[in-house]
């Protein structure tokens, strides 16, 4: 099949998904094409790919001083990584725990994760709001990053991975004099490197692109997170400024885009096994 | 086991140091579960049980205090319009999108296992959209299906067809919206089929032939289907939940309407307690959005017990 010759089968094969990759990506190249263009240029020719004018700086222009970009951008990165490092250190060492220690709360754990694994952010966001306005914690990095520290999907997935680790390279280091928190951290976490690059990846995806929690505590650009701020540019934007819009989209999609085409088979194999194990 | 002779540093300092190795083992355990279990409980448990209880009060943000209505929210629920019209939306939603991504991304992935070629390409350019912001993208999405200015009007213009106004008509906007849905969903499953089809052994193929199966339905409907059992399942459950889930979308590009045309269940839910603050209300809604999710891990569980392991 993988032979130079083009039978007629093969033809349509190739023409069938290039047509299909053609449709998935129509969208990213409309978004690069209509951020370079003017006005006038979107209501008249919205099927010509290449600006008549090339307004690309002026669109830009118009994104970065509307909303501040590197703010909304610096808040994404900043509650994506303090809600990965806390899921990380309090989900790995429960794993453990459950994986390779004998206690009895282990099978309780286990349901609780399980039932855990049941309640998106949608279902417990009630209580949390009405708890964090009763606290005054609205619109802080703290109300965005709290009820994510904990990651009943990450335990899970950890404990997965754990399972299968050998139980002698524990007892081996354990005769070396570790301790169990010294075990976790220079013979479990080295081992288990791919089971934390998959759910970084999942969770980083995931926070990233989330709008529901962001959109329900902050109501303050000085906190919005990169989908929210999309929408107060939206809202600030009367009409149908295409152009400057569309240079926004360009600027908040790029980061994650840049970094799934960088590193996209690692992306792929944490989808694929994050997505298997869940 | 029983050498466990360790001098034990850290956590388990700080606890006494008598009992049996066994106690000892128990004891680190219990403190290296400890924060986890916490967390699960403050964020987790606690909630949904505040969540079951809040859906029996009228509770409203805002007022000191509320008073117990029994099941008087779930008897509004069952007369109320814009709730039964945003639980429709949702299943027709679902309805669409999970079977179009499923069928669409299976049919991708076979392409791509049997070509030889741009393997790697492909695969981009179908995940692309699930590594993309949402709400960005269905922005580019609204520009796209813009009724005067956007391309996709203007394409259908050239072959003299009349485009709809796809958002912003009540009749269309569920179906705009299911495009977005599968354009966004297709890449996740057919990386996961992808992974399905290569775990495939292929003298199973071979087998398949001996034995008269000689067209590519035969080996299809013989061999890829049933060994795809599993992974199939998983994505059809994984894509109900998701498209149970949606919300971005509608959130950014419809709000619900035109004429709460695109109401979907966590949009409803998010007007009633975030907007209207009427949590009380809202609870009691979202115990019906957990109560379609625990269903659909049920059933899920159900088909796995009883499907055949070929693994």
């Amino acid at each position: 099949m993988t032979s130079a010759s083009f039978t007629p089968g093969r033809v349509a094969r190739l023409s069938i998904l290039g047509l299909g990759a053609l449709v998935f990506l129509a969208p990213y190249i409309f978004m690069v094409s209509t951020a370079g263009k003017a006005q006038s240029d979107i209501f008249t020719s919205s099927l010509s790919l290449i600006p008549q004018q090339w307004f690309y700086v002026q669109n830009f222009a118009k994104a970065l001083s509307r909303v501040s970009m590197g703010r909304l951008l610096m808040n994404g990165v900043v509650v994506c990584a303090l809600i990965l490092v806390f899921q990380v250190v309090i989900a790995i060492p429960c794993a453990y725990a459950m994986a390779k220690l004998k206690f009895r709360a282990a099978r309780a754990l286990m349901v609780l994760v399980m039932l855990g694994l049941l309640v998106p952010i949608h279902a417990t966001a009630l209580p949390l709001y009405v708890a964090f306005d009763r606290a005054g914690a609205l619109n802080s990095y703290v109300a965005l990053v709290a009820p994510f520290t904990i990651s009943v999907f990450g335990i899970f997935l950890f404990l997965q991975f754990f399972r299968a680790m050998p139980d002698d390279l524990i007892h081996a280091a354990r005769l070396d004099g570790m301790s169990e928190p010294g075990i976790i951290a220079r013979v479990i976490v080295p081992n288990a490197w791919p089971a934390v690059t998959a759910f970084s990846i999942f969770s980083v995806v995931a926070h990233w692109n989330d709008l529901y929690w962001p959109l329900i505590v902050v109501s303050n650009q000085a906190y919005a997170t990169p989908p929210l701020g999309l929408l107060y540019f939206r809202a600030a934007e009367a009409g149908d400024d295409y152009g400057a819009l569309m240079a926004a989209t360009l600027i908040i999609t790029f980061p994650l885009v840049a970094a799934f085409l960088l590193a996209q088979k690692r992306f792929v194999e944490g989808i694929t096994m994050t997505g298997l194990k869940g | 086991m029983a050498d466990l002779a360790a001098p034990s540093t850290g956590l388990a300092g700080t606890v006494p140091r008598a009992g049996t190795p066994e106690q000892r083992e128990a004891r680190i355990a219990w403190l290296l579960a400890a924060p986890a279990l916490l967390l699960v409980l403050v964020f987790i448990i606690l909630p949904v049980a505040a969540v079951i209880g809040l859906g029996f009060t009228d509770f409203e943000l805002g007022y000191a205090d509320f008073r117990f209505v029994g099941l008087e929210n779930y008897a509004e629920l069952f007369d109320d319009r814009t709730f039964q019209r945003s639980l429709w939306n949702t299943a027709v939603y679902a309805g669409i999108v999970t079977p179009v991504s499923i069928f669409m991304a299976l049919g991708l992935a076979m392409l791509i296992e049997a070509e030889g070629i741009g393997r790697s390409f492909f695969r981009t350019a179908y995940f692309l959209p699930v590594a993309s912001l949402l709400v960005a993208m269905a922005t580019v999405w609204q520009y796209l299906f813009h009724p005067s200015i956007g391309p996709i009007n203007a394409m259908l213009a050239t072959f003299g067809i009349p485009g709809p106004n796809w958002l912003g008509a009540s009749s269309t906007v569920l179906y705009s919206l299911s495009i977005i849905g599968v354009w966004q969903s297709v890449g996740f499953n057919l990386v996961l089929f992808l992974a399905g089809l290569t775990a495939i052994p292929r003298e199973l193929y071979a087998a398949a032939e001996v034995d008269g199966a000689k067209s590519g339905w035969d080996r299809f409907r013989l061999v890829t289907w049933p060994m795809l059992g599993p992974t199939t399942l998983f994505v059809t459950t994984i894509s109900i939940i998701n498209s149970v889930k949606v919300f971005e979308t509608v959130k950014t590009l419809t709000e619900g309407g035109p004429n709460k045309a695109s109401e979907v269940l966590l949009f409803t839910i998010y007007q009633e307690g975030f907007v209207y603050l009427r949590v009380g209300y809202a609870s009691a809604m979202t115990v019906v959005f957990l109560a379609i999710l625990v269903v659909l891990m049920f059933l899920q569980y159900r088909v796995q017990d009883r499907q055949v392991h070929y693994s």
